[in-house]
């Protein structure tokens, strides 16, 4: 039998967090059914409202960002004064009613409020508690300052994107805290797990640095294997060519090929109408494609740039040639792929109107994700939390 | 205290996937799963991709191989003959959950996809990873990382504006791909542990890599707003559209340093005119700077420029060692721009053991490993064995279905394994 329920069902999750590396933990959880409390203040309210565009129009304002919005949709938002003593009585009281924490302070400062793994314990012994953040809770550079911004940096990504003739690249927004959101949901669903096969909870210690090391692994073995630093190239490939983006019809349009074997270069030459090049020398073999490399990606920009990267990508696709669009973020929006798997869901906001959260990267055939509801305003929804849910308690869920 | 448990102990797991998604089943390895990769007699292509180890081009010593697969035993079989489909329908009979990356349809025509198998088990949990999903207008296409970056939207937003846009060189897409994977069957895990049933999780490789993109989508959503590449500069801080500069040239590699508001950023950029000043590098109008009026969100690209052109001077005179060192010690914001060298060297992995050393005994060598990152009070996560070599556990895991080994032998011989 079909059923409705869906996988994070009668789960309570509150948001001791913000920015992006906590909240959007509690965004998949919130997209699977759980009810995630989003904590905030009038005085210190979520970084990602007040200090980062965009806002709806280009007006700032507490209600009006779109970083937020893309991060807390489906959340229910409160806001508690974690400087008073009223304000961590009530927050003892959330805590007593979740069953898991998400937080990304600086490590020690909710322990310094009063809010540390065993103050929670006492007032719900097993609670979950997800402590994550740049380095981790403990280490000589715990309490080192930083941002996801240029963690990638630390991680050993921006050395290795872009041309070996320029500076590197910084890769776009706190990348790093995006990988750490998916060891985070790892992590939680793992532990919720725990606690359903124990009827324990735990407290996790996620370093976003070191969840970032996870997508270094190859590089980091051919250092300490090798002696080799993996060097910046473009977006060439040791093993494969042609292997690039390709200027296409139209103003900064591009498309990307990547040819891995000789079958692959002969469907490629088809499908550019030049089959005399598929027995010439210099191109025969992907050795030797590699040592004529700048000619045959003039062959190949020759024959994109007479068409659009659309046309391309289908005629080579339908072909079976690896290739792709550089798509831009407006293309994303359009593509017809993502909007048959309902990637983009719209909802109403109050004060931004139609706006679209962004669906998760897999669907569950029997528990459907749904967004339904976006970003909470500023303490939209105190009375909500405070008086019915609360008031409820927690087995009313169970 | 009380002894972690392996979380996964009493899960088994086939593994059918390609370099697309090996992060998944390892994932579900190191959380304590008993995951079988399955290959092909002969061994995967996969184990052809990147670079070898002390560059020998031989499938038992491919690095990318060796990186995603720790924690999986490893048995060949050929599904497509129909000894093998039915060894493979003994072994689904203990497992739990079934990873596979085969384009949509392939294994419906084998008789093995989801509908399939879930009517001998409704509990089987199956993973399929495709390119772009399940179903859809994209559903037969093909994918590489290139792709994937491209597609995903990422590749728009990393290059120089003057260049083509570019990928990072380290492939990134399969690692988003796989840890995704890992959420959404570790989702339908914890739901069957609650209902006892199972499903089909649908994973696109294509909608895996945009989060990469992080919260560019909601400039165009809200405003129409197109993020694009802007090189070693970050955008989108300022409403006036000011570029700030993130990557700098430094004595010996380069410094990543961004001018920030807000008390951190503040406090960095008053230590940072000190630390010049102390070295004469200092210009009086930096000197007499009143960053307590500094606001990051309507900073013009003049000031900006202003700013950042005395730092790039002094940022040439240190090393990559003397900043990370001064930042630590001051308190404030910034890195080197590391490489895998640097990542090996730090002292806050290193105090925090994320390194583990493996004996590869076939290699007659150790290797050093990051362990899995999250650490748990109560879950063991661990190094529990390296990648497999191919077939390596064709005996042990046959074995288990009754195969002695013989038969073993004799399935080999005919290729069937």
């Amino acid at each position: 039998m079909e059923t409705t329920r869906q996988v994070f069902e009668g789960i309570n999750v509150v948001e001791f967090a913000a920015i992006a590396a906590g909240p959007v933990i509690g965004k998949h959880l919130a997209d699977h059914g759980a009810r995630v409390v989003h904590v905030e203040s009038h005085e210190r309210p979520d970084g990602f409202r007040v200090n980062y565009p965009p806002y709806k129009d280009n007006k700032p304002g507490i209600n009006r960002s779109g970083a937020f919005g893309i991060c807390n949709n489906n959340k229910y938002g409160v806001t508690i004064n974690l400087k008073t003593r009223e304000g961590i009585e009530l927050a003892k009281k959330l805590i007593a009613w979740a069953d898991l924490i998400v937080e990304n302070f600086t490590p020690g400062t909710l322990k310094k409020l009063g809010l540390g793994y065993e103050e929670m314990v006492e007032v719900n012994p097993d609670i979950i508690l997800l402590s994550t953040c740049n380095q981790g809770q403990s280490g000589p550079h715990a309490l080192h300052p930083g941002f996801g911004s240029h963690l990638s940096s630390l991680c050993g990504f921006t050395y290795m994107t872009g041309y070996p003739d320029r500076l590197p690249y910084i890769l776009y927004g706190p990348y790093v805290d995006h990988i750490g959101v998916g060891y985070g949901v790892i992590a939680a669903v793992a532990a919720l797990e725990h606690r359903r096969r124990t009827g324990e909870g735990q407290f996790i210690d996620l370093a976003q640095y070191e969840a970032g090391v996870q997508f270094m692994i190859p590089a980091l073995l051919d250092y300490s294997i090798n002696h080799r630093v993996v060097e910046r190239d473009g977006n060439r490939h040791s093993f494969a060519a042609p292997h690039n983006t390709y200027p296409c019809k139209g103003d900064d349009r591009w498309c990307v090929i990547s040819i891995f074997n000789d079958q692959e270069w002969k469907d490629l030459c088809q499908c550019m109408g030049r089959d005399e090049l598929i027995l010439d020398p210099r191109f025969k073999t992907i050795p030797a494609r590699k040592k004529h490399e700048d000619e045959v990606e003039r062959e190949v920009a020759k024959w994109t740039s007479q068409l659009t990267a659309e046309e391309v990508f289908k005629k080579l696709q339908e072909n079976g040639v690896k290739a792709g669009i550089v798509q831009t973020i407006a293309d994303l929006f359009a593509d017809p792929q993502l909007k048959h798997r309902g990637f983009w869901a719209p909802v109403d906001h109050p004060e931004i109107g139609r706006c679209h959260a962004e669906g998760p990267p897999f669907a569950l055939s029997k528990t459907p994700f749904k967004i339904d509801r976006p970003a909470p305003m500023i303490g939209e929804h105190n009375e909500l939390v405070f008086k019915e849910f609360l008031a409820a308690g927690k087995e009313e869920n169970d | 205290m009380k002894e972690k448990i392996k979380l996964l102990k009493d899960c088994r797991v086939l593994d059918f996937t390609n370099e697309t998604a090996f992060l998944c089943g390892k994932i579900l390895g190191d959380l304590g799963a008993d995951v079988i990769k399955v290959e092909k007699p002969g061994g995967d292509e996969s184990r052809n991709l990147g670079s070898f180890y002390k560059d020998i081009p031989d499938p038992e010593k491919n690095l990318y191989w060796l990186s995603y697969n720790h924690n999986k035993r490893g048995i060949t079989l050929d599904i497509e003959t129909e000894t093998g489909k039915d060894i493979l329908l003994k072994l689904v009979e203990k497992t739990d959950i079934f990873l596979e990356t085969f384009p949509p349809g392939h294994l419906k025509r084998l008789g093995l996809d989801y509908t399939s198998l879930s009517k001998l088990d409704p509990k089987l949990i199956m993973t399929s990873v495709t390119p772009f999903g399940q179903s859809g207008p994209y559903k037969d296409y093909r994918g590489s990382d290139l792709v994937f970056t491209a597609m995903s939207g990422f590749m728009s937003v990393l290059g120089d504006p003057d260049k083509p846009p570019v990928r990072p060189t380290l492939p990134q897409s399969y690692m988003w791909i796989g840890m995704h994977a890992a959420e959404g069957t570790l989702m339908a895990y914890y739901h069957r542990g609650m209902t006892g049933e199972g499903q089909h999780v649908d994973v696109s490789a294509q909608a895996g890599v945009t989060w990469a993109l992080s919260i560019a989508p909601s400039f165009f959503d809200l405003n129409r707003e197109l993020p694009t590449r802007a090189g070693s500069f970050i955008t989108g801080r300022s409403i006036t559209g000011a570029k700030l500069r993130a990557v700098y040239p430094c004595k010996d590699g380069y410094l990543s340093y961004i001018i920030y508001g807000g008390p951190a950023g503040i406090r960095t950029n008053k230590r940072l005119v000190e630390w010049m000043d102390s070295k004469s590098m200092a210009p009086d109008y930096l000197k007499n700077k009143d960053w307590n009026k500094f606001d990051i969100a309507t900073v013009t690209q003049e000031e900006v420029d202003q700013l950042e052109e005395p730092y790039a001077n002094f940022f040439r005179t240190v090393t990559k060692e003397e900043f990370f060192q001064y930042v630590l010690e001051h308190d404030m914001l910034g890195y080197p721009v590391a490489t895998a060298k640097e990542l090996l060297e730090d002292e806050q992995l290193k105090a925090r053991g994320l390194w583990h050393e493996v004996k590869h005994e076939e290699l007659g060598t150790t290797i050093t490993y990051p362990d899995f990152s999250t650490k748990f009070s109560s879950i063991a996560c661990g190094f529990w064995r390296r990648a497999p070599l191919i077939g390596e556990h064709n005996e042990e895991v046959y074995g288990e279905i009754g195969l002695n080994k013989s038969d073993v032998l004799s399935l080999k011989k005919a290729n069937v394994i």
